[in-house]
């Protein structure tokens, strides 16, 4: 199977007004399967796809953000959301979900808030960007 | 595709998953487990109900590697490795027990 590539999937849009992110999530998903270095970013709308507690009732829509959690599951490590989005929609890291590893990889949340000029760096790191 | 049970007519994928999960009982686990000639016991029950309270918890059904990591953690070693759950799922884990657990096709799966 190779090393694999870093593949960053960047989030910027919100859950339900579009399938980009259900789509992003069920390919990186994949990619981890297939021992691909997966990374997710999430910034601007993109931030409000990690509230926790959100419903479907009434859209006819399967809640897919809750798979989210999941990640330490499929071995993705690095979740990264942007401190500047969080800001600008008066959103805090406690207004985030947390994802933890299992008790294999420890239980610490996934989840990193951080600045934009530290997600370039991230992003300047990877092979491949994939931006919805 | 579809699947006869009981008079019923339930509408499945073309790897014989079921369209809609609240059509599902244990008892079409058990049909369908006897179609592929295989009796289900308190080890396949095991798995079976294992990946419902997944897919309950995540939405999503376990690919195979994932279902057999996660099991290891949730039974311990001896149950959780692949050799035991190919031993109980011939055609594969994943796609074979998420089929009788009446879920979707495991996320990774192709």
């Amino acid at each position: 199977m190779g090393d694999g590539k870093k593949i960053l999937f960047i989030n910027r849009r919100g859950p339900y007004g579009t399938i980009y992110a259900q789509e992003a999530l069920e390919v990186a998903l994949v990619g981890a399967v297939f021992d691909q270095k997966i990374s997710l970013a999430f910034i601007d709308d993109g931030v409000f796809l990690l509230r926790p507690g959100q419903s479907t009732v009434g859209l006819q829509m399967k809640q897919f953000t809750a798979a989210y959690r999941a990640l330490g599951d499929f071995e993705i490590h690095r979740v990264y959301v942007e401190r500047e989005s969080l800001q600008v929609r008066g959103m805090k890291e406690e207004n985030l979900m947390e994802i933890v590893t299992g008790p294999d990889g420890g239980t610490r949340n996934l989840v990193k808030v951080v600045s934009s000029v530290e997600l370039m760096d991230v992003i300047h790191s990877q092979d491949v960007l994939l931006n919805d | 595709m579809s699947l006869e049970y009981k008079g019923r007519t339930l509408e499945t994928d073309k790897d014989g998953f079921l369209q809609d999960m609240s059509e599902w009982s244990p008892e079409i686990a058990e049909h369908m487990a006897a179609l592929d000639d295989l009796a289900l016991g308190e080890d396949h029950w095991e798995v079976i109900n294992y990946i419902r309270e997944y897919y309950e918890d995540y939405r999503i059904a376990p690919a195979v590697r994932i279902l057999i990591k996660v099991m290891g953690r949730r039974l311990g070693r001896d149950k959780g490795g692949s050799r035991y759950l190919y031993r109980l799922f011939p055609h594969g884990p994943a796609k074979q027990a998420c089929r009788y657990a009446g879920l979707p096709k495991p996320t990774g799966c192709v």
